[in-house]
């Protein structure tokens, strides 16, 4: 099954080639275009530097750094509990999601496990931060064309989730809930019925931004067939998440490794699509917006009683050892290698995340497209800034 | 030279393909041990040490001289998802985690160079790791780098994914790659000096304002001897077994 027509491929390389021919008849120059730091396309510090001849670029080089944290080096010197505190900080969309690798990473090191209570309100916490993560991402990709109604029914909409993440762990955006050997605290009261009732509500966001977009002539013609990365190429350079299952790659960690996580105790559909262009990519995160409510609805229904949180020591060392632990976050894969000496903190972290992989294959994909496709190809491999520099 | 792992790696691998739509099967250590006897029966003597995780994971170091190699058997073998490659200063900090007192001279450290799971001989090694998309697999590959000759093959010939995470690696631990056409920093400014992941660079931020950890320091409940490290500047008058037994009574 492709959903894009060959015809519109062929004719958009077509007229590559026709423009590039013209170009080299008319003896045009080239052209640097600078686009960034400051650029609302950006979402942030991202720069690039296209070198263009007509409309068509040449090359486009990303320049990345203008936030760099040197969270890897920092981590060095906290000790396991305060490092949460940082890697918040890394995708700040979707920060809880970010906590639980690490987590995962010190407790099995330490071999001990959360309470089962503890595993599915983490399970749920992730999956809501992934909501509140990709939903700013279908708001925000029309901006990028013109559309200025969906980003304002993401704003709204993702304020419902906020402020169930904000209910729950008293953190909009970084929670720092989550703790090694559970989580800091239970759920209120009352938070189960009102999260089901946000579930429908966003279940009816993501058809209203199918209705609104992706159902649009516009949005159709500037994003299928523009972008397309195959799976070879995507494997190549390490695209994780929607990105990667839109080049037709069947990955998704919620299912294919086993964690002391709740996926494993619901059914859900990991949606992939073998076109791997810009359409494939937002399609791929429409519907798993639609599938994380899904799971969260399923774990929410069977949601054990019991401790959150194990016994841990008072002051936790980790024992000696390496580990490697990577979830699915919003925005791909993002692994933590953890490698400790027995102290209060780790000795070295290598913090794997998902848009570093993910943007490196910019100047692979940029090569030959024009101009305007720039900004919604980087706009459908969607990254944080902060994912980038951590 | 097809070097895929054939059904002679025990019955794990029937199980693999007949989980290949639905839930696929997790890893087996089964399969696992397959790649270990791949790569000993590919490099030989150029696998220098392997270690395995029941369950969880699997770490191969190899010869520096056949670190592109091993990428080229691997992805060959199916890993032919990228993940990430860095490397590790396994030098301890002279500054542990710049909680020392500036007023009390500082405490002995060890200096001692431990290398982690599947061993090594040198102060910098290599770290890597691969996934196999296919059989939902992965494998975390180390090489030891000598101090006076930091410098290993590029993987962008195998894998064009490394070319950023090399850059990255050159420009925080001074490793050179061979093959790689452009080592310019990813994150720093270009005239940066230094390898900010190197242990001996300074964490400059801890050096100019002492943590304030140790100003208003709030004392924890005897559970544990007080023998945890850097910030043990006080009177542990009587030492670890009274310190048990204050605890017990």
């Amino acid at each position: 099954m492709t959903l894009m027509s060959d015809r519109q491929q062929l004719s958009y390389i077509a007229a590559q080639a026709a423009d590039a021919r013209l170009n080299v008849e008319l003896e045009t120059e080239g052209m640097t275009l600078n686009i960034g730091p400051q650029h609302p396309a950006t979402h942030g510090t991202l720069r690039i530097i296209a070198h263009l001849d007509g409309e068509q670029v040449v090359w486009a080089e990303p320049s990345c750094g203008y936030m760099h944290r040197g969270y890897e080096k920092l981590t060095e010197v906290r000790t396991f509990p305060q490092v949460t505190t940082l890697i918040n900080r890394i995708d700040w969309l979707g920060s809880f999601a970010n906590e639980v690798p690490f987590i995962l990473a010190a407790e099995q090191l330490m071999e001990i496990e959360a309470p089962p209570r503890a595993q599915w309100i983490r399970t749920i916490l992730f999956e809501l931060s992934r909501i509140a993560n990709v939903s700013l991402f279908l708001g925000d990709l029309g901006v990028q064309m013109g559309a200025i109604t969906p980003v304002f029914l993401a704003f709204r909409d993702r304020e419902y989730v906020l402020n169930l993440i904000e209910g729950a762990t008293g953190g909009r955006f970084h929670p720092n809930f989550d703790r090694i050997g559970g989580l800091k605290d239970d759920l209120p009261k009352g938070w189960i019925d009102e999260t089901r009732q946000v579930m429908r509500k966003l279940r009816g966001f993501c058809d209203e931004i199918e209705d609104l977009l992706f159902g649009n002539e516009i949005f159709q013609s500037r994003m299928r067939g523009i972008g397309v990365i195959p799976a070879e190429v995507a494997k190549q350079y390490g695209l994780s998440g929607p990105n990667l299952r839109a080049s037709g790659v069947d990955w998704d960690l919620r299912r294919d490794q086993s964690l002391p996580m709740a996926w494993d105790q619901v059914d859900f559909k990991v949606w992939t699509h073998p076109d791997g262009d810009s359409w494939a990519r937002c399609w791929i995160r429409l519907q798993e917006t639609r599938e994380a409510t899904k799971i969260v609805d399923q774990l929410l229904d069977g949601i054990p009683s019991g401790p959150v949180m194990t016994k841990v020591p008072r002051i936790i060392k980790v024992p000696e050892g390496e580990a490697w632990v990577a979830t699915e976050n919003p925005l791909g894969e993002m692994g933590y290698y953890v490698v400790s000496k027995g102290d209060l903190g780790p000795f070295r972290v290598k913090i794997r995340s998902a848009s570093f992989n993910n943007i490196s294959v910019v100047p692979w994909v940029l090569k030959g497209v024009y101009v305007p496709d720039i900004i919604t190809i980087l706009a459908s491999l969607y990254f944080i800034l902060g994912d980038i520099d951590r | 030279m097809v070097v895929r792992l054939s059904d002679e790696t025990s019955t794990e691998s029937s199980t693999d393909t007949s989980g290949d739509e639905a839930v696929a099967a997790l890893p087996g250590d089964g399969l696992r041990e397959g790649v270990v006897d791949l790569l000993r029966r590919e490099l030989g003597e150029d696998l220098l040490d392997t270690h395995l995780v029941p369950n969880v994971d699997l770490w191969v170091r190899v010869d520096r001289s056949a670190w592109r190699r091993t990428a080229e058997v691997l992805s060959l073998a199916g890993f032919d998802y990228f993940c990430f490659l860095s490397a590790i200063d396994w030098k301890p900090s002279p500054w542990g985690r710049g909680e020392d007192d500036p007023s009390e001279p500082p405490p002995e450290r060890s200096t001692e160079i431990v290398q982690g799971y599947a061993g090594g001989e040198t102060r910098f090694q290599l770290l890597a790791r691969l996934n196999d998309t296919r059989r939902h697999l992965g494998v975390t590959l180390k090489a030891d780098l000598p101090d006076d000759d930091l410098v290993a093959d590029s993987w962008i010939p195998v894998f064009a994914g490394a070319n950023w995470h090399e850059r990255e690696t050159h420009e925080m631990f001074g490793i050179g790659f061979n093959g790689h056409p452009d080592l310019r920093n990813i994150y720093l400014p270009g005239d940066f000096e230094g390898y900010p992941l190197r242990k001996d660079f300074p964490l400059v931020a801890r050096m100019v304002k002492p943590w304030p950890g140790i100003v208003d320091v709030e004392p924890m409940p005897a559970e544990e001897p007080a023998d945890d490290g850097a910030g043990a500047t006080g009177d542990d008058s009587g030492g670890a077994e009274t310190n048990g037994g204050d605890a017990s009574s």
